[in-house]
C-alpha cells in the first residue's frame, strides 16, 4: 500500500511541506473542535433566515393548498417539479464522487467525498420536501406506498413512473445515508478519542464503538466497495426514473428517449457545480487548502466540461429529433422553446450550460478559484433553467390554443425556492460544525504515496527525476497555494 | 506474577509497523490485534485473517430484495386486483423492473451494513474496545497478550523493529467513563 509511490508527474493530492498523520487530524478536526468563527455565524444566520422563510411558505401552502402557487390548469407543474429535479440532480455529484470514482480508483475523491455526500443527503431532503409539498395534501403523503385495500379498492399502479420514483428516491436517500454514515464511523472515533467530558460521551455513542482493529477495517473496506458497487447503478437509475416521469408521457417536448442519459449527465453537471460552490468557500474558511488542492478543483472542472458538453449535445439532438420525427407538435414544442414567450429562459439555459463551461478549456480559467466559483454559480442557474424550460415551456402551449397560458410565480413559489436554499445551507453549515468535513482516514491513506512531500522526497533521494524542461506539476501545485 | 495484561507497540509509520509484524512473527510472538487510523492493505494475509464473507451476505440480501419486490408487485397487480389499464396485460413484467432493482439495492445495502455492524458489535452506545487513544489518530498499534508471551523478549523485538513507544497496560481496554 503506502510503500509504493505514485509517479512524480501526477499532481500531488496533498500539498504542504511537513504534513504528518497527526497534522491531518488536527487540521480536519479544528473546525469541529473550536468555537464557530464569525464567518460561520454570519452564514448560519442568513441560512436560518432562509429556513424560516421556507417554513412560513411551506406552512402557508399546507394550510391553503397549492392554489397558493402560480399554477393554472394548463401549467400544472412548474417551480415545484423544477426545484425537485434540480435538487435531486445536485445530489447526484455526491454519489458520483463517493461511489463511481471509488470504483474507478480516482484517489482525488478521498478528500472531497465526505462533504459531497453530505451535500447529496441535504439536497435529497430539499427535493423530497417539494414532492411532499406538491401533493397538496401532505397528511396523506403515504398514499403512493403500496398499501392494503382499505385505502380504496386498488393497489398503487406499479406501471407508473411516479410510483417508481417513490421507490427510487427513498432508496437513494436511505442508501446514501448509510454509505455516508458508515464512512463517518472511523472519523467520529478520532474526534471521540480527542474529546473530553460530554463531547466524548456524545461522539462515543455516535462512533458505534469503532476501534480500528484489523477485522473492523477489513470489513469496512469490503462494505465500502460493495456499497459503491450498488450505489453506482442506483444513482444512474434514480435520475433515469426521474426522467421517466416526463419521458413516458405523451407531452411533446417530454416524450423523448434521450431523456435518461441526458438527465443523468445534467445531474452530474449541476452536482459538481454545487460541490465547487460549496467547497471553494469551505476550503478557504476552514483552511483545507492542503487537502482540497488546485488539482482537485481542476479535476472537477474537467468533469464539468465533459458533462456540460454532453448536455449541449443533448440539446442539439433533441432539436434534430423533433425535426426528424416529422411530428408537427413536437417540432412546434421545440421552436416555441427557443423563440416563444419563454425564449429568455431557453437562452439563459444555453448560455449558462453550454457556452460558459466551455471557458474551462482555458487552463488559466479552470485553475482560477474566483473564475471557477463564478462559473459554478452560472451552471447552477443554467441547470435550474433547464428544468424550468423542459417543464413549463412544454406545458404552457398545449394542443388547444384557447387553453394556452403563462406561468407567473407567486410569493409562495419564490419563498419556497429561496427557503429551500436556506434549509440546505443550514444543514450543511451544521454538518461542518459537528462532523469532520474531510474523510481523515482516507486522506491519511494517501499521505505516503500521493502527497507533495513524498514526491519531493523521491526526487531528493534520487529515486526519480523530473524530465528536462518539465514545468513540474509539483511546482505548479505548490506555487498556487 | 506481573500485572501487565497487554503490551502495545506504537509505530508512527505503517511500513515500519508491517516489518515489525514480520519480526514479531519470526520470534514466535503471537499478535492479538493491530489498531490503525486507516486500513492497511495486505495486513490480513500477514495476520492470517480470513477473507470477509460480507459480499456473500450482500448478494443474498440483494436477491431477497429482488424476489420480495417481484412477489409483492405480482401479488398486487396480477393476483389480488388485476386492473385493466388501456387493455394492457396485468402481468407487465418490464414495468416491474425499476422497483425490483431499487429493492435489490436497498436490501443489499442495508442487509450488508447491518450484518457488518452485527459481526463487529457496532451499535450506538457501544463502549469502545480501544486499547490506545492514539490509534485513531496517528499511531499504528500492535497489541500483544502478555500472558501468552515473554514480556522482556517482546519489548526487545518491538524496540528492534522500530517501535517509538512501548506500553504495558494493566487493563485491556481504556475506560471511557473516567474523566
Amino acid at each position: 500500500m503506502s510503500s509504493h509511490s505514485e509517479s512524480i508527474i501526477r499532481e500531488p493530492l496533498i500539498t504542504g511541506k511537513a504534513i504528518s498523520y497527526s497534522q491531518i487530524t488536527e487540521d480536519v478536526c479544528a473546525p469541529v473542535e473550536r468555537m464557530p468563527s464569525k464567518a460561520w455565524w454570519i452564514g448560519f444566520s442568513i441560512a436560518v433566515a432562509g429556513l424560516l422563510l421556507w417554513i412560513i411558505a411551506v406552512s402557508y401552502t399546507f394550510w391553503n393548498g397549492i392554489g397558493a402557487w402560480g399554477l393554472n390548469k394548463t401549467v400544472g407543474w412548474a417551480w415545484d417539479i423544477t426545484n425537485f429535479v434540480w435538487w435531486v440532480g445536485i445530489g447526484h455529484a455526491g454519489t458520483l464522487i463517493s461511489a463511481i470514482l471509488l470504483l474507478f480508483r480516482q484517489n482525488w475523491r478521498n478528500s472531497i467525498n465526505r462533504s459531497a455526500e453530505a451535500m447529496t443527503i441535504f439536497a435529497v431532503i430539499c427535493a423530497a420536501s417539494f414532492i411532499v409539498a406538491h401533493m397538496g395534501r401532505p397528511w396523506v403523503a403515504y398514499w403512493p406506498l403500496p398499501l392494503p385495500n382499505q385505502f380504496g379498492s386498488l393497489w398503487v399502479n406499479f406501471n407508473s413512473p411516479l410510483v417508481w420514483d417513490v421507490f427510487a428516491i427513498s432508496t437513494y436517500f436511505s442508501v446514501s445515508l448509510v454509505f455516508w454514515y458508515t464512512g463517518l464511523l472511523p472519523d467520529i472515533a478520532t474526534i471521540r478519542d480527542r474529546a473530553q467530558g460530554l463531547r466524548k460521551r456524545i461522539y462515543s455513542i455516535l462512533s458505534f464503538g469503532w476501534n480500528g482493529s484489523v477485522k473492523t477495517w477489513q470489513r469496512f473496506e469490503t462494505v465500502s466497495l460493495i456499497l459503491a458497487g450498488v450505489s453506482t447503478p442506483l444513482v444512474l437509475s434514480v435520475h433515469t426514473i426521474v426522467s421517466f416521469d416526463f419521458a413516458t408521457s405523451v407531452i411533446p417536448g417530454w416524450h423523448t428517449t434521450i431523456f435518461p442519459p441526458y438527465f443523468v449527465a445534467g445531474a452530474i453537471f449541476s452536482g459538481f457545480a454545487m460541490v465547487l460552490t460549496l467547497l471553494l468557500i469551505a476550503r478557504k474558511v476552514l483552511g483545507f487548502e492542503n487537502y482540497i488542492t488546485m488539482a482537485h478543483i481542476e479535476s472537477m472542472n474537467k468533469i464539468i466540461i465533459l458533462t456540460g458538453s454532453i448536455v449541449g449535445v443533448a440539446y442539439g439532438t433533441e432539436f434534430f429529433i423533433a425535426w426528424y420525427s416529422g411530428v408537427e407538435y413536437e417540432q412546434y414544442a421545440f421552436i416555441n422553446r427557443a423563440t416563444g414567450p419563454y425564449w429568455w429562459a431557453y437562452w439563459s439555459m444555453i448560455t449558462c450550460n453550454v457556452i460558459s463551461p466551455q471557458l474551462f478549456w482555458f487552463k488559466k480559467i479552470r485553475t482560477s478559484v474566483t473564475a471557477t466559483w463564478i462559473l459554478s454559480i452560472f451552471v447552477n442557474i443554467g441547470m435550474w433553467f433547464e428544468r424550468f424550460v423542459i417543464i413549463v415551456t412544454s406545458l404552457h402551449r398545449d394542443y388547444l390554443p384557447s387553453s394556452w397560458a403563462m406561468f407567473y410565480p407567486t410569493w409562495v413559489d419564490v419563498s419556497i425556492f429561496i427557503g429551500s436554499l436556506g434549509l440546505f445551507f443550514t444543514l450543511f453549515l451544521l454538518f461542518l460544525r459537528v462532523l469532520p468535513a474531510i474523510a481523515m482516514a482516507e486522506v491519511k491513506l494517501l499521505l505516503k504515496g500521493s502527497s507533495e512531500q513524498s514526491k519531493r522526497k523521491l526526487i531528493e533521494h534520487g529515486h526519480a527525476a523530473l524530465p528536462e524542461g518539465y514545468d513540474g506539476s509539483i511546482e505548479v501545485a505548490s506555487a498556487k497555494n | 506474577m506481573s500485572k501487565v495484561k497487554y503490551i502495545l507497540g506504537h509505530f508512527d509509520d505503517p511500513d515500519v509497523m508491517m516489518s515489525g509484524i514480520d519480526q514479531l512473527q519470526k520470534s514466535n510472538i503471537s499478535i492479538e490485534d493491530v489498531f490503525t487510523p486507516f486500513p492497511i492493505h495486505g495486513i490480513e494475509n500477514k495476520l492470517g485473517v480470513k477473507r470477509s464473507r460480507l459480499p456473500i451476505a450482500a448478494f443474498c440480501f440483494g436477491i431477497t430484495g429482488t424476489i420480495t419486490a417481484f412477489v409483492m408487485i405480482y401479488y398486487m397487480l396480477v393476483v389480488d386486483w388485476p386492473m385493466n389499464i388501456g387493455g394492457k396485460p396485468a402481468f407487465a413484467f418490464p414495468d416491474f423492473i425499476p422497483v425490483m432493482f431499487e429493492l435489490t439495492v436497498l436490501f443489499a445495502a442495508y442487509g450488508m451494513v447491518f450484518t457488518f455492524f452485527y459481526a463487529n458489535h457496532l451499535f450506538p452506545g457501544r463502549a469502545p474496545r480501544v486499547m490506545d487513544l492514539r490509534a485513531t489518530n496517528d499511531r499504528f498499534v500492535i497489541a500483544i497478550d502478555a500472558s501468552l508471551n515473554d514480556i522482556n523478549s517482546v519489548d526487545a523485538v518491538l524496540k528492534e523493529a522500530g517501535a517509538i513507544e512501548i506500553k504495558h497496560n494493566e487493563r485491556k481496554y481504556i475506560s471511557y467513563d473516567e474523566e
